[in-house]
């Protein structure tokens, strides 16, 4: 099915892929929109795990894209949990409120 | 058809999709917006698992991210009322100044993989590692014991997640 694709081609489509997800985190400042960032540059990594592992003919590299795929849904519990405290306490979504370690 | 063949095709649409509909995540103003667009690149990332063979992952993707993790966003956003009049946004140098770090970390990244040797993906012989059969035989024998810390994990975040996000109970 994948014959003719090299792997320079999903190197060069992770690559971009990860500097959306960078460039969103800079330039965005509701938290939410960090989180859901954060998900594509790990989305970027998992889709060049999966290409090296049809590349070398080896699953271990498709069983740690399922490890990481874990840990990003424990990663998004939690920090779900403690957007709605920030919330809950002023009111806001905005990560350029939480000053308060600032002087 | 101008000498590319059907998958070379098939991976050209869905990648140019996938660019496409990460930009908007990142670009749109309304949070709902962005998490649908988030979805679609999800899918667009599970047509690409398909495409190299990798039947049981895709499953998993859609299952956990569009499934589970984008609903889970979709509440929040929801829960919160949030929509594009209460969307603070960044001051104009900034936006320009993460524009600048991103193009030039895409060109750092680009021109040290741009020499690397082209090396075609083939599947001859090896077209079944990604069904269930063979990852459940490689995650349950090598990688037991991360499994087994993985659902540790899981059961910890669980519980920290109801932990901080109940009301204190004066």
């Amino acid at each position: 099915m994948i014959n003719g694709i090299s792997i320079n081609m999903y190197l060069m489509l992770s690559t971009i892929l990860f500097t959306i997800g960078a460039v969103g985190v800079m330039a965005r400042r509701n938290i939410i929109i960090l989180f859901m960032c954060i998900e594509l540059m790990l989305n970027a990594v998992n889709l060049l795990l999966v290409a090296f592992s049809v590349l070398h003919h080896d699953s271990a590299g498709q069983v740690f894209v399922f490890f990481v795929m874990a840990v990003a849904a424990a990663e998004v519990a939690v920090g779900l949990a403690i957007l709605s405290m920030i919330y809950r306490n002023i009111k806001s979504i905005d990560s350029d409120l939480l000053r308060n370690l600032k002087n | 058809m101008l000498g590319y063949t059907i998958t070379q095709w098939l991976f050209g649409i869905i990648s140019f999709l996938s660019i496409m509909f990460a930009l908007m995540v990142v670009f749109t103003r309304n949070p709902i917006n962005s998490v649908l667009y988030l979805v679609l690149t999800f899918f667009c990332i599970a047509a690409h698992y398909l495409l190299l063979n990798a039947q049981f992952l895709a499953v998993v993707h859609i299952a956990v991210y569009a499934g589970a993790i984008m609903v889970l966003f979709l509440f929040v956003i929801m829960l919160m009322n949030l929509n594009q009049d209460s969307e603070p946004q960044k001051t104009m140098a900034s936006k320009l100044i993460a524009g600048i770090i991103g193009g030039l970390l895409l060109v750092v990244l680009v021109g040290a993989l741009k020499g690397t040797e082209q090396i075609q993906l083939s599947q001859s012989g090896h077209s079944e590692i990604g069904l269930v059969k063979n990852l459940g035989r490689v995650l349950f024998h090598e990688y037991l014991f991360p499994f087994e810390i993985v659902s540790i994990l899981l059961l910890s975040a669980l519980v920290g997640a109801i932990m901080i996000g109940k009301k204190e109970i004066k």
